[in-house]
């Protein structure tokens, strides 16, 4: 199975990247223009291979959605890049130099990778302001917790977010009153506070009505080029509206990839999804 | 709308108008009205305040202070400790050295040795009561002691992500393990009878009313203190990280904290918080025994804090006095019925007033 084709072969295990001009491992390299890549990783649990030497790259802002049926690894592998799961085998590299395989999940969303679950996941308890708050990019010692305040830069930023995902009159609302593609909105929100160089979204659309799907459309558009975006979905035609260029999971491994009309024509693909 | 640019002073943050009111008038009941009550009317006075009734509420106010510890892991991180106790013996059997070494040779044996050593034949202090004679240096144990234990244990617990009822159930099972320790004699802490017959404290008579009264406002100034460092902890950044632990980890982890730092800091300093009271609590009650560390006192913190109701801190010590009181009372009326009366209550909490009494009240206010 070989890697994205357009990305040239990348070095990423050597220590010999780390020689000259390329910046220290703590921070993310792009220069050879390429965000994310797996190589061959396996997962098994108990024998049953939820990953299956899984090879794929991600382009420097580029927005990609992951399609593929149930069962096909797309939650599984969105574990191994948020360091949730561990691989067996494989190697997952965000950027050139940082290996997400040896990185726990706060250090690799410090890094720059931000998750957005498959369920709603914000602070039903606190206000809208206060879960961006919370996500904004900051110092995230326990001492700067108790005695750091938000600076003119970060409030601007706030507001601006809060623009964007449109809750501003929502502002001191508790976030659990808000409606399931509010909580949505605000949840990709807090992932644009972190600033993420790389997003990963786990079927943002599932539960919105068809108003909210479009206007979510329009949102990643917005995105695009700024920060390099993974969607995983099921609905097909929010996929057709977004996507450039789309990665077919099946069991486990990359199945087709290209654009829609390619991945959509092609003949295993079809196999797969309409049944043998 | 919050005005998030111009944030309120410090003042305003703690506490509303309201609040303020009632920390003052609190801090005039104990620290002024309850002295001039005792010790200043003549004991057949009508409103004479009995040493009884000092000794009770003095009692009370430690365990309000344990409650604030308990309810900062439990109401607010969402860790459930059922092993508390452990701290609260652990910073009383801290002071308690030192008031063992305070009596000097006015023990039964007349010996340089407390007499629970004499009694063991042994001819010197073990190496870890070195130094306990010095008051300063108890205080610090008071502190470090259970600090140290809730480090070790909280570090390899949380980093081993043991949650929920396991976590509460291993906390349990360690504070039935650290009271067989203290059972033995050769533990070295008096077996089974603990600490007992203090003498003096800082070479003051430690039963004189005087002492006492010192002794009870000094609780009093702690409760109260606590429970605005706390409310500070409470309304900063931390405090919203605490409830993000307890509402949803996972997300927080994703956002790219690490909860394992968080829950090791407020578990460590909430079992500091729990020595504190139990150093408050020995003068006072005039004994430390393993019994501290029984199962069911654990529990009965957990009880306290959910009466008043969990996440409030104020709720945390309106439980500790409604309950404590009534044991107080009900553990004289009818001494057989306390532990039926103990688990309905907690029972109805549980399905009636979730929130607790802070529940009632808030709900009361949003009626009016």
């Amino acid at each position: 199975m070989s890697a994205d084709s357009k990305s040239p072969a990348v070095d990423v295990g050597g220590s010999s990247t780390f020689g000259h001009a390329a910046p220290p491992p703590g921070e993310l390299d792009t220069s050879h223009g390429v965000v994310l890549y797996l190589e061959e990783v396996t997962v098994s649990f108990d024998g049953f291979k939820a990953l299956n030497s899984l090879s794929f790259s991600v382009d420097v802002g580029e927005l990609r959605c992951i399609i593929g049926p149930n069962g096909a690894g797309k939650t599984t592998m969105m574990d191994v890049i948020t360091g949730k799961t561990r691989p067996q085998l494989g190697k997952v590299f965000f950027g050139q130099t940082m290996d997400l395989t040896k990185m726990r999940e706060a250090e690799i969303a410090q890094a720059g990778i931000g998750r957005k679950f498959q369920k709603p996941t914000v602070f039903e308890h606190h206000s809208v302001f206060e879960n961006l708050e919370l996500a904004i990019k900051a110092d995230r010692g326990v001492w700067h917790s108790l005695f750091g305040k938000l600076n003119g830069e970060q409030l601007d930023r706030i507001d601006e977010i809060l623009e964007t995902v449109q809750l501003q009159e929502f502002a001191d609302r508790r976030a659990g009153l808000l409606s399931h593609g509010q909580k949505q909105w605000l949840e990709i929100g807090m992932l644009l506070s972190q600033d993420p160089k790389l997003l990963l979204l786990d079927e943002p659309v599932a539960g919105m009505t068809d108003h909210e799907t479009i206007r979510t459309a329009e949102l990643l558009k917005t995105l695009e080029g700024k920060h390099s975006i993974v969607v995983v979905e099921h609905d097909m035609g929010f996929v057709d509206s977004i996507a450039r260029k789309v990665t077919v999971l099946h069991e486990g491994s990359v199945l087709s990839e290209g654009t829609m009309d390619k991945v959509q024509n092609d003949e295993k693909v079809i196999e797969v999804y309409l049944g043998r | 709308m919050i005005d998030h640019r111009n944030p309120p002073g410090i003042f305003a943050r703690l506490y509303g108008r309201t609040g303020w009111f009632l920390f003052v008038a609190a801090l005039a009941v104990f620290c002024v009205l309850v002295p001039i009550l005792n010790l200043a009317l003549p004991a057949n006075s009508f409103l004479h305040l009995p040493d009884y009734w000092v000794a009770l509420i003095g009692k009370i106010m430690c365990y309000a202070i344990l409650a604030l510890a308990m309810d900062m892991v439990w109401g607010y991180t969402g860790i459930l400790s059922l092993g508390h106790g452990i701290f609260f013996a652990l910073g009383g059997y801290a002071l308690g050295m030192y008031l063992m070494r305070e009596i000097g040779h006015d023990g039964v044996y007349h010996s340089d040795l407390p007499d629970f050593m004499v009694f063991l034949d042994w001819k010197a202090y073990p190496w870890y009561w070195k130094g306990t004679g010095n008051f300063l240096y108890a205080m610090v144990l008071v502190l470090l002691a259970p600090a140290a234990l809730a480090l070790f244990f909280g570090f390899f617990a949380f980093r081993s992500r043991i949650k929920g009822v396991y976590f509460s159930i291993i906390t349990q099972a360690l504070t039935v393990a650290l009271m067989l320790l203290f059972f033995r004699n050769e533990t070295g802490f008096g077996g089974n009878n603990g600490f007992t017959d203090f003498k003096r404290i800082l070479g003051y008579p430690i039963a004189t009313p005087g002492t006492r009264m010192v002794l009870f406002v000094t609780t009093a100034l702690t409760m109260l203190g606590m429970l605005l460092v706390l409310r500070y902890v409470v309304t900063s950044k931390f405090g919203r990280i605490l409830m993000a632990i307890r509402d949803a980890e996972s997300r927080l982890m994703f956002t790219g904290y690490n909860p394992l730092l968080y829950k090791l800091a407020i578990w460590t300093f909430s079992a500091m918080i729990a020595g504190l009271a139990g150093a408050l609590y020995v003068p006072q009650v005039g004994i430390i025994n393993p019994g501290e560390m029984a199962s069911g006192n654990s529990i009965e913190i957990a009880i306290w804090t959910a009466v008043g109701g969990r996440g409030t801190l104020v709720g945390a010590l309106i439980g500790a006095f409604i309950v404590n009181g009534a044991k107080s009372w009900f553990t004289q009326a009818f001494p057989d019925y306390w532990l039926y009366f103990l688990g309905a209550l907690f029972v109805l909490t549980t399905l009636f007033l979730p929130k607790g009494v802070m529940g009632l009240i808030d709900k009361a206010r949003a009626r009016s």
